[in-house]
């Protein structure tokens, strides 16, 4: 299953969004480590693309973190199961990094990314309660920030209608411009938005691993330390960035 | 549990108790048949001294008891019986009780595997789910009572074997077998013989505390269903126990109240801690499915395999007291 994922999504990861990477090199070739990243798009393309990149260019698998909707939602949960994906559950994201010395991909901004306007890309929510962080130091292993450019404008979304959402028991019902331009197929088709990542430096934290609970404040110190260098990274590849289409 | 206990030259003497008469051959144990009144467990602790109490009896499957006596059973059983043991005068050192991973639940929000610390992360909604976790509380506060007894919590995974029947065994038995559509849950089994053996090993070694045991790894359900030769029946994802009634009711599949979280998020438990007593299952969630198709293989081809042996108290009684009876120890000397 998660073969023949793959093979299906590569041509889209070559071709359509044409994904650059810059630092790749940063990601360790083994041992635990927490990727975190911006989200955004309103199917996010941006897990697909970092888990398949990382998967292709260095050969090591990631598990992507995801919202327990995943889950609940019939087929999708299972879809998203079979091609490595893993409810966000702090149990679960130290077997993969501690125990199993495996790559994690996590969203702090959770649902809040992939659901903020077009108005509002590329600036970053609040990245949740620094729950990744907490995970990082009990596990020992560093955190790497990815910058993400080209998911915003690969989905943009236009409004919400919160209402339908409610009705519906999801986190958010998007309209999206790629609604508008291809009809019911922008349900599913992304617009061909170039993709730039770049990998930051690996933080480490200098806390004993293994605890039950470590100070808060450090905690959220870390996570907004975190947050701002993104930030400013995708500032600074946006001002570097000439087109959207081909970067 | 009984013939397993019998092999050890160090127990004296093996009292067993329950509602319905032994259906394998025990040659040193003795048997009382109790009824639900509860009473008589005060008196036999008192007057036979027992120090150990294993106690097998939970229900963990709402299809063998409707509501009231599950609770009956279950909660005022163990109730009594852990009143029974907490005596002033009780000569009881042990407790061990098999309870369920059931105590768990499954929900959207679970972690991949249980350690027996976490605790669920749904409300408890059926019954046998509420039951378990009153009696567990119940055991919690007899061991912090009674600091002195050896108090064991085993939270056993759904049985799988030769002889036991649950919801999941009648399922997969049957030429259709239900799954919600849209959900392919892992699922983790132990095998009968495996349960046995654990209980044996905690009495025999005196281990106290709460274990999480199972076969190891899990396999999705669609694999179970596969290995098992049924098809899967797919049920709506929405009002599923709606949808499923009917087919209940004309007894094509058995669905459970307990089974429709399961089908959907499946459930699995961490068994570090038991194997760090020097426990290992003797098959893992795998083997006990293969384990379980053979034995239903051999059901298919030879119908049901008549009782070899049928517990009658005067025959026993002969053979255990009369003087005509020659016992091999006897003969020996």
């Amino acid at each position: 299953m998660r073969e023949v994922a793959r093979r299906v999504y590569d041509p889209l990861y070559r071709h359509w969004f044409r994904v650059d990477w810059e630092g790749l090199e940063k990601i360790p070739r083994s041992g635990g480590a927490l990727l975190v990243a911006n989200h955004a798009g309103a199917i996010p393309s941006d897990a697909p693309v970092i888990m398949h990149g990382i998967e292709a260019e260095l050969g090591r698998p990631v598990y992507g973190l995801a919202d327990y909707f995943f889950r609940q939602a019939p087929w999708m949960g299972t879809m998203w199961a079979r091609v490595g994906g893993v409810p966000a559950h702090p149990d679960n994201a130290l077997r993969i990094l501690r125990d199993q010395g495996d790559l994690c991909l996590v969203f702090p901004e959770g649902t809040k990314g992939p659901s903020k306007t077009y108005t509002d890309r590329y600036r970053l929510r609040r990245f949740g309660r620094g729950g990744f962080v907490e995970i990082a130091m009990r596990a020992g292993v560093p955190v790497i920030p990815i910058a993400v450019v080209g998911a915003e404008e690969s989905m943009p979304i236009l409004f919400r209608l919160p209402s339908v959402a409610r009705a519906l028991g999801v986190p958010y019902v998007p309209v999206t411009a790629n609604m508008l331009a291809f009809g019911p197929a922008g349900l599913l088709l992304y617009f061909p938005a170039k993709f730039k990542l770049r990998v930051l430096d690996p933080v480490t934290f200098d806390v004993p691993a293994g605890q039950e609970r470590y100070s808060k404040s450090r905690v959220m110190d870390e996570a907004e330390k975190i947050r701002m260098n993104l930030q400013e990274t995708l500032y600074e590849m946006l001002r570097a960035r000439r087109s959207v289409w081909f970067g | 549990m009984a013939q397993a206990l019998e092999s050890d030259p160090d127990v004296d003497m093996i009292l067993g108790m329950g509602t319905s008469e032994p259906s394998v051959p025990l040659e040193r144990a003795e048997f009382v048949r109790a009824d639900q009144t509860y009473s008589i467990l005060s008196r036999i602790v008192r007057a036979t001294q027992v120090d150990t109490i294993v106690h097998t009896f939970l229900v963990t499957d709402s299809t063998k008891a409707p509501p009231r006596t599950l609770h009956e059973i279950n909660v005022i059983g163990t109730m009594n019986l852990l009143a029974a043991a907490g005596q002033p005068s009780s000569s009881v050192r042990q407790v061990v009780v098999k309870s369920s991973s059931l105590v768990y639940g499954a929900a959207a929000t679970d972690p991949a595997w249980f350690r027996e610390e976490t605790s669920r992360t749904s409300p408890a909604r059926t019954r046998v789910e509420r039951s378990l976790l009153e009696v567990e509380g119940f055991v919690r506060d007899f061991a912090e009572d009674n600091p002195a007894t050896v108090v064991s919590v085993i939270r056993f995974a759904n049985v799988l074997g030769t002889d036991i029947v649950t919801p999941i065994s009648s399922n997969l038995s049957r030429p259709l077998c239900p799954h919600v559509a849209g959900y392919d849950p892992l699922v983790q089994f132990v095998e009968e013989d495996d349960v046995v053996r654990c209980l044996e090993h905690v009495t025999r070694h005196r281990i106290p505390g709460l274990y999480n045991v199972a076969g190891s790894g899990k396999l999705p359900w669609s694999e179970v269903a596969a290995l098992c030769g049924t098809r899967l029946l797919p049920l709506p994802p929405v009002s599923t126990r709606v949808a499923a009634a009917p087919l209940v009711r004309l007894g094509l599949i058995d669905f459970p109240p307990e089974l429709e979280g399961l089908l959907r998020y499946g459930r699995g438990i961490d068994t570090t801690r038991i194997t760090k007593t020097g426990f290992q299952c003797g098959y893992t969630t795998a083997g006990t499915v293969d384990n379980f198709i053979r034995a239903t293989r051999l059901r298919r081809s030879l119908g049901k395999a008549p009782p070899s042996y049928t517990y009658e108290q005067d025959v026993e009684q002969f053979f255990r007291r009369s003087s005509a009876v020659v016992h091999s120890s006897d003969a020996n000397n």
